[in-house]
């Protein structure tokens, strides 16, 4: 499904700044495979999502996705296949747009014509797809007047409407109160099950990354230091993840034990 | 007198509604207008004093503009400088160009060739002349405000509007966001040309420095226009600039006849401009600022229970 090999990601290439994000990345998920990736600050997650949706272009290496090589398209192509959801809720969604052009854009993926594709039929859709958010009598209303929580579940709704064949969540639960993200989380596992999307998930909540998916893999310094799948990672917990770290960094986590949050 | 103000409005209207495109729904600013205005006026122009038709003069200034506009939104995308500089570079190269196409004249005049304003008269014969000209253009922009408000209804307008509110969006959603600043700069540029056939058939000749300071007078008028009421809707939001553009050139039209007493004169038009879109963003401001104050007023009115003397 997804295959990374040997990517690198070198930012500001010969100048003082010069900073190896992602050194010699391999990485190998299946269809249907649903991923927690965790980490400190800076170890790369995010580099590495961003190398996948094609933000950056990499320095080296090359990235497939079912099968096409998808190393030097740009961001927007990569998008027909990839759906992503950001930590900033005001990402996904336009905010000076009512609930149900956002939600028309994201029925279909590519360059639009001069179609219309507001029918009643449609209202109705968008409707039903969002009554599990309670937003069905709002759809007129602008996604400027939701609440983070809102915009972040529309968003996700919006994303899984194309039927993306990989679905990255950049922390896409970090910025909303524990009630919410718990909602949040709640919907993405939903729609993950039953559309059998295969996904990615990163967060610094490392209750979230054991109940969440089958896979796990911790990154630092740029590298993919731990992965963890199956029967293995059912049986993990937080101090096991913890001891794990310091074993393989054999570094003290003192700093990073606060990025690193238990369950909220 | 009065019909002369409103038919200017109205085809100034029609160049505030590009300049609508490019600085409120796609939200850059762009100075290519004050090229492209002039470039549609010498296209047409030149077209009509070598005989082409009317409808065909002002189909080939729209696709002039639209040319300009393009040239902006290449230079925007591929380079990856800010639309603002993008649209300088166009502007500039632009009065060469008008210079050229007018045959290296300054300005061309439009007399004894039939033109818009020959024309509506002969159609709407049954109502004097003046009249005519202002039912025409009534017309003409009606239906430009109507195709205008369904492009931006339909599924690429919005993502042309999402693509404003918010980059990602559109790139997430698989469209190439240059392709898309493409057709509305184009657009944009096209409706401000096709404002400038109609501006030189009706003041009678085409001159290389007619698009001086029309951005500016745009946004004034997009601004007036504001005041008028609040709506996200496409179809009011159009309608708030035409009648704003007619209330600028109202305002003018005050300034020109009775400017003297206050010692005014037409030298001073553009100083004033740009004063009116400063005051009208002084205006807009205080007025989100009184509006957050109430809220809070009465937030603690509701909290305190109304028990407040300070």
């Amino acid at each position: 499904m997804l295959d990374i090999k040997h990517v690198t990601k070198v930012f500001f290439p010969g100048t003082v700044n010069e900073k190896v994000a992602l050194e010699d990345i391999n990485l190998h998920v299946d269809e249907g495979d649903v991923v927690s990736v965790i980490g400190s600050n800076g170890s790369g997650k995010s580099t590495l999502f961003n190398m996948i949706a094609g933000t950056f272009p990499v320095t080296c290496g090359t990235i497939t996705l079912d099968g096409k090589d998808i190393t030097r398209a740009p961001e927007y192509k990569r998008a027909f296949e990839i759906g992503r959801i950001f930590q900033d809720p005001t990402k996904g969604t336009s905010a000076n747009m009512s609930i149900q052009d956002n939600m028309l854009l994201s029925l279909k993926k590519g360059m639009r014509g001069i179609g219309f594709s507001l029918t009643n039929e449609n209202k109705q859709l968008f409707r039903k797809l969002i009554e599990p958010v309670g937003l069905q009598d709002r759809l007129e209303d602008n996604v400027g007047l939701l609440s983070g929580g809102q915009r972040q579940a529309l968003t996700l709704i919006m994303a899984c409407m194309a039927k993306p064949k990989l679905l990255l969540l950049d922390e896409h639960t970090a910025a909303l109160d524990p009630g919410n993200a718990r909602i949040v989380m709640q919907l993405s596992e939903e729609y993950i099950s039953r559309e059998h999307l295969t996904a990615m998930m990163i967060t610094h909540n490392m209750q979230f990354a054991i109940e969440f998916g089958n896979k796990l893999i911790m990154m630092d310094e740029g590298k993919i230091i731990l992965e963890v799948s199956g029967e293995e990672k059912k049986k993990l917990t937080v101090p096991d993840l913890i001891q794990r770290f310091r074993e393989i960094r054999k570094k003290d986590f003192a700093s990073d034990e606060e990025l690193l949050t238990e369950a909220d | 007198m009065i019909e002369g103000i409103f038919v200017e409005g109205l085809i100034f209207s029609v160049m505030a509604l590009g300049i609508l495109v490019t600085y409120r729904i796609l939200d850059l600013a762009d100075l290519t207008c004050d090229g492209s205005v002039a470039t549609g006026a010498a296209v047409a122009a030149i077209c009509i004093t070598n005989g082409w038709s009317i409808p065909m003069a002002m189909l080939l200034a729209f696709f002039a503009g639209i040319l300009c506009g393009l040239c902006t939104a290449a230079i925007h995308n591929n380079l990856h400088i800010p639309g603002l500089l993008a649209g300088i570079l166009t502007m500039t190269m632009l009065y060469s160009v008008n210079l050229r196409i007018l045959g290296n004249k300054a300005n061309v005049p439009l007399v004894r060739v039939e033109t818009l304003y020959d024309i509506f008269p002969e159609a709407f014969s049954f109502i004097p002349s003046a009249f005519a000209s202002l039912a025409g253009t009534v017309l003409l922009v009606l239906v430009i405000k109507v195709i205008f408000d369904l492009f931006f209804r339909c599924d690429m307008g919005i993502a042309i509007g999402a693509l404003g509110g918010n980059e990602q969006v559109v790139i997430s959603l698989g469209m190439n966001p240059s392709t898309l600043k493409y057709i509305a700069i184009g657009l944009s540029n096209g409706l401000i040309a096709l404002s400038g056939a109609m501006l030189a058939q009706y003041q009678g000749f085409a001159d290389a420095n007619l698009g001086q300071g029309m951005v500016v007078q745009g946004l004034a008028a997009i601004m007036l226009g504001e005041f008028l009421f609040n709506s996200n809707r496409i179809s009011l939001i159009t309608l708030r600039v035409i009648l704003g553009s007619i209330i600028y050139k109202g305002l003018m039209f005050l300034g020109r006849r009775y400017g003297y007493l206050v010692g005014i004169t037409p030298n001073d038009f553009k100083l004033l401009t740009g004063l009116l879109v400063i005051i009208s963003l002084i205006v807009a401001s205080t007025r989100i600022k009184a509006a957050e104050e109430k809220a809070k007023k009465k937030a603690v009115e509701r909290v305190m229970g109304g028990r407040i003397d300070a």
